[in-house]
């Protein structure tokens, strides 16, 4: 399963380029809703910001292991991963949920629209990378396989 | 009477919580099963072309994510219900 070709993680490379994307929008959204729901919004929507990268992290992480080692263990690795991140990011806001600050609506808006806004953008980049997989340039310091 | 009213108050809030529950997990079968779906057709592919993992890695990556968003849309409507 793993080979040259495969050392490119581009489940990485994807979750990589979600993050960097997002710096763009992330600050202003908080400020959104610092001016909308007060201090607790801004949190509650970095929060938000946080669960979703994060989870786009360990996604990636977890395939790119996956397909490093074997098919098993990838689709292991994905249904496991996806039962698994659920339940941490339950865990999570409900611990969150007892402290003062939390606000629901701030951190629920920002959870699936970050989430569905990051993959849409990054879609269009997608879609050319794969229409033409020749203006797809190496990383800086790093050949192209 | 205020002690009925009061325990049927404490009854909507427990069903609202059970209801809460039972959304998220009813909601993460579906993508679980479409994650599966995505899963083994990206292995099929790898298998029969593995000069296109790559590609197959890449569109697999964005297919569970897409699919993904439905449970987390269930996870959004477990958060406001139990906490709006």
């Amino acid at each position: 399963m793993s080979s040259d070709r495969d050392e490119r993680s581009p489940e990485r490379d994807l979750a990589f380029d979600m993050a960097r994307r997002s710096l763009w929008v992330f600050p202003a959204w908080v400020v959104a809703s610092g001016f909308i729901w007060g201090m607790g919004g801004a949190l509650s929507a970095a929060l938000g910001y946080a669960l979703v990268i994060g989870n786009l992290a360990a996604a990636a992480a977890l395939m790119a292991w996956g397909a490093r080692t074997s098919p098993v263990a990838l689709m292991g690795a994905t249904l496991g991963g996806f039962i698994a991140r659920l339940a941490v990011l339950a865990g999570i806001v409900l611990a969150v949920a007892q402290l003062e600050f939390f606000e629901p609506v701030p951190i629920a808006i920002t959870i699936v629209a970050s989430h569905l806004g990051l993959l849409v953008w990054e879609i269009r980049y997608v879609s050319l990378r794969l229409a033409a997989p020749g203006l797809d340039l190496p990383r800086p310091g790093k050949e192209q396989k | 009477m205020i002690e009925l009213l009061a325990q049927a108050d404490n009854a909507v809030d427990g069903l609202k919580a059970v209801g809460a529950g039972l959304g998220y997990g009813l909601a993460a079968i579906g993508p679980g099963v479409g994650i599966g779906l995505v899963v083994g057709n990206a292995i099929t592919a790898m298998a029969r072309q593995p000069e296109a993992a790559g590609m197959a890695r890449t569109t697999m990556f964005l297919g569970i994510a897409f699919t993904e968003a439905l449970a987390l849309i269930g996870f959004v409507v477990f958060i406001l219900l139990n906490f709006a």
